[in-house]
């Protein structure tokens, strides 16, 4: 069986699944049993300064969009950084860090954006003898408007600021936790490389209003007739999330800055998937609130299985090797053409891909009397949205024309090897990049 | 309780009322909100859904299902209505695994279609809970129309026509309205009164009077119809029922299913009505396997539902004879009643074995009977009707008789399966060509 123990920046973990800051890791009681179902590390809840905790609201903190079947496919919260005392967390991390050696241990914190707040609160949790800290510059609710969380992540000076003290006041690994809310991922990243963090992790939650309740006109979840925007999370994400880990870990100047990939993992495709592209290790949150902490059996049993599959015999084999195959569009090679093929062995006749080809598309699907559909490759654009609306898996497909074989669309033969838009003669840039 | 499955000859009470109630309780269990989004959601919305097509009333599926799956099941009841305003009961009785749901692609493709019937029970059931109509009567055109016949082809013309603003006016020789719905469909398919019920709602469009205790040759001539009325619309169903025409068959005992199935629905306490402890049901539709079950479900200790040709000749589906299989009853294909033997009451019949052509084999075989239930077809009857096609009243595609000013439809008029759901499009398309005729 593979060997899925991780190192992440020097933090040894069992394997590669932390679950995530979040309310699962809000306590010792939680974490405890966490560990025992088999997660490598936990991420405690965020930590706040001393002194009176945070108050979180008493109605409903999370909303969620399902599917069928009333499947969880995105969550939302607005839910605050821990609401117990300081001391009480550090207690707790302590007991269980000693406990768990061989576990990870990651103290997540948030602290006004001064120096003194960061510097002081670092090696008071440190003594926990945690493996390091999360800086958490994600969270968009609540402490947003007191300035911390996201209010920072989407200033890159500032994150590059706060990394910096706490590199100053560690010697613990750092990871800056970002936030999606911005324009362009790479800025908080390579501000968190300048100030000297060692990792980032991604994605904290986007900013989000799940519904409406159309009776009371407020948006959801809503706390007595009023609602705000809280942090989305789930399945949903993952997509964003995915091309945000890929966006830095292709980025020359952030390639070799750790990622710890966040954002709607539920399975051990997901992971692999995050790793894929860049992401050193994995964090996970609403899969365990759906299903519980057992789900990270099926993670680390399939996980192993696909890894002794491809003859990976470490996560590191594999980490980043999707990296170099994301590219630019302009990259990408328009001498590669594919027809759509409709297996009629395999169609059920349902139609949906001659409605959507006929309305919504190139009208490349021809239906007869009896129900067979035909694909015309003189309309067809190998859009793949007839592929993506059959309810059969694998029975429409891309059939790639061999070079020279005619394209019946454009009457032209296929153009042997690579060709892409830099060097289209209808780019009118071509002329001037020669 | 005096009488089991087991007491000799035609009793009453052979079960509890609570065994009774247990076996009559409704077929399938309505599907609660849950239930129908997950089923909802299996809908493909497909392209000119095989569903649709394969729909007497052409109500559009795909639509209604997609309304359900918002959260709308009284949109989804809108759209079943406008097509057919016996929804309810049809997606109760239709057999949807011949129509819709036999050719729906995923029971095609896995054998498990969507749950067209059930989910479309849903979303009438919703719209019928509040009690409200959801159509709106046309002001009066002041043209009066005769509909003779308040079963599902009657009730479908009566309220369009009414809809339109004509003034209807429903004559039925029973002494409700409902027709089959009311008086010949198992039990379990329409329990809680539902047959009334929906005739209540319907006509709650207005515009509609019900004249019961009247039949054409009893209390009603087609000639004064014709002299008083803009139009006549007949939906006379078949009233007469096909003999064996064996020796014996008036021995006590022998009796029309249709009967036996109308007795059953109309009886205010199950544990009054008799039930042989043997009994024999001949013929192979859809009333054959009512009355069989019912039978079984009465508690009859033995039932036998025998066919005279193989079980894939059977009228009744597939899942109506597994229904039946399912409940106890033992299903006797190929072979063909002889004899009714018995001193007074039937005690014996005898049949002999045939082939898929009636071929006689010379081999017979009897089987205990108290009871003898009779469900090979039923006629049409009446005198003076317009011109017959074969057995049934001639009509072309809108109803049209050989009379002017004469439509007819449902069992009665010619072309079409005799179900409730054709007689449901076959009213409402007369209804349409009168209308126009009258514009």
């Amino acid at each position: 069986m593979a060997d899925l123990t991780s190192d992440f920046i020097g933090i040894k973990s069992p394997n590669p699944f932390w679950l995530a800051s979040a309310p699962p890791t809000d306590k010792e009681y939680n974490v405890r049993r966490a560990f025992e179902a088999g997660w490598g590390g936990v991420v405690w809840k965020t930590l706040g300064e001393e002194g009176p905790p945070v108050v979180n609201v008493n109605g409903p903190r999370y909303g969620a969009i399902h599917g069928a079947d009333r499947r969880l496919l995105g969550l939302n919260n607005i839910e605050l950084i821990t609401d117990r005392p300081l001391e009480v967390n550090l207690e707790e991390m302590t007991r269980v860090k000693k406990d768990y050696p061989d576990h990870a241990l990651i103290a997540s914190v948030m602290v006004p954006c001064e120096e003194d707040a960061w510097k002081k609160i670092l090696p008071q949790i440190a003594e926990t003898g945690c493996d390091g800290f999360e800086l958490n510059f994600g969270c968009p609710h609540g402490m947003a408007e007191r300035g911390m969380g996201s209010a920072v992540g989407q200033v890159p000076d500032y994150i590059e600021m706060v990394s910096r003290w706490a590199k100053e006041a560690t010697g613990l690994p750092v990871i800056v936790k970002l936030t999606p809310n911005i324009t362009n991922i790479l800025y908080p990243a390579e501000a968190a490389l300048k100030g000297g963090a060692d990792a980032v992790s991604l994605i904290n939650t986007i900013n989000s209003i799940t519904g409406v309740n159309l009776d009371v006109m407020s948006p959801e979840p809503m706390i007595d007739g009023k609602g705000t925007h809280g942090g989305y999370c789930g399945p949903a994400v993952k997509p964003i999330a995915m091309n945000m880990v890929a966006e830095i870990a292709r980025n020359p100047a952030t390639a070799n800055l750790p990622i710890s990939g966040i954002g709607g993992i539920t399975t051990w495709r997901d992971a692999a998937e995050f790793m894929a592209l860049g992401a050193g290790n994995v964090q996970v949150c609403t899969a365990a609130m759906t299903y519980g902490f057992k789900i990270v059996q099926e993670m680390i049993s399939g996980l192993s299985q696909w890894m002794d599959e491809k003859g990976y015999t470490s996560t590191s084999d594999f980490v980043g090797m999707a990296t170099p195959n994301v590219t630019d569009w302009q990259y990408l090679n328009l001498n590669h053409i594919t027809k759509a093929e409709i297996n009629q062995d395999d169609c059920i006749k349902c139609g949906r891909c001659y409605a959507a080809c006929e309305d919504t598309s190139h009208q490349a699907i021809e239906m007869s009397d009896d129900r067979v559909f035909t694909v015309k490759d003189d309309e067809c654009v190998a859009c793949n949205l007839c592929v993506n609306v059959c309810p059969v898996e694998g029975c429409i497909t891309m059939r790639t024309l061999d070079a020279g074989e005619m394209d019946e669309r454009t009457g032209q033969p296929v153009a042997a090897g690579y060709g892409n838009w830099t060097a289209h003669p209808n780019n009118p840039s071509v002329q001037a990049a020669e | 309780m005096t009488n089991s499955p087991l007491s000799q000859g035609v009793v009453s009470g052979r079960l509890s009322s609570a065994e009774l109630a247990e076996n009559f309780a409704d077929l399938h269990a309505p599907l609660d909100d849950h239930e129908a989004l997950v089923a909802a959601d299996r809908c493909y919305f497909c392209h000119d859904a095989p569903c649709m097509e394969a729909c007497p009333t052409d109500i559009d599926i795909p639509l209604f299902i997609r309304q359900i799956s918002t959260g709308t099941p009284e949109a989804a009841a809108r759209t079943i209505l406008s097509q057919n305003i016996l929804g309810g009961m049809c997606a109760r009785v239709c057999p949807t695994e011949t129509l819709c749901e036999e050719v729906c692609v995923r029971e095609v493709a896995e054998g498990k279609p969507v749950k067209i019937g059930e989910l479309q029970r849903y979303a009438t059931d919703t719209l019928m809970a509040e009690d409200t109509h959801p159509f709106e009567r046309d002001a009066s055109t002041g043209k009066k129309i005769a509909v003779v016949g308040a079963g599902p082809a009657g009730l479908s013309a009566a309220h369009r026509l009414a809809m339109y603003g004509h003034d209807v006016t429903v004559f039925d020789g029973r002494a409700k309205p409902g027709g089959l719905n009311e008086f010949g469909i198992a039990s379990y398919k329409s329990v809680d009164n539902f047959a009334a019920r929906e005739v209540e709602w319907l006509l709650q469009i207005g515009g509609i009077t019900v004249e019961t205790g009247k039949r054409l040759g009893e209390r009603l001539s087609l000639e004064t119809l014709k002299a008083d009325y803009d139009a006549v619309f007949l939906g006379i169903g078949l009233g007469g029922v096909n003999a064996l025409g064996l020796e014996g068959e008036d021995k006590g005992g022998v009796l029309d299913a249709v009967d036996f199935i109308s007795n059953l629905r109309q009886a205010s306490d199950l544990t009054n009505v008799a039930i042989g402890r043997d009994v024999v049901v001949i013929g192979g539709g859809m009333t054959a396997v009512d009355a069989a079950v019912q039978a079984k479900l009465l508690g009859a200790l033995n039932v036998s539902l025998v066919y005279r040709r193989g079980r894939d000749r059977m009228a009744a589906s597939v899942f109506e004879q597994d229904l039946a299989a399912s409940k106890g009853v033992h299903i006797i294909s190929n072979a063909s009643p002889k004899a009714v033997i018995g001193n007074g009451a039937v005690r014996e019949i005898e049949f002999e074995y045939t082939d898929n052509d009636l071929k006689a084999t010379g081999q017979t075989v009897r089987l205990p009977a108290d009871q003898v239930f009779k469900a090979i077809g039923q006629t049409l009857s009446g005198d003076g009707l317009p011109d017959l096609d074969g057995s049934k009243i001639a009509v072309d595609g809108t109803g049209r008789t050989s009379v002017d000013w004469i439509w007819a439809g449902g069992d009665c008029a010619s072309g079409g399966d005799d179900l409730t759901v054709t007689a449901v499009a076959e009213g409402r398309d007369a209804a349409e060509d009168i209308h126009a005729s009258l514009s």
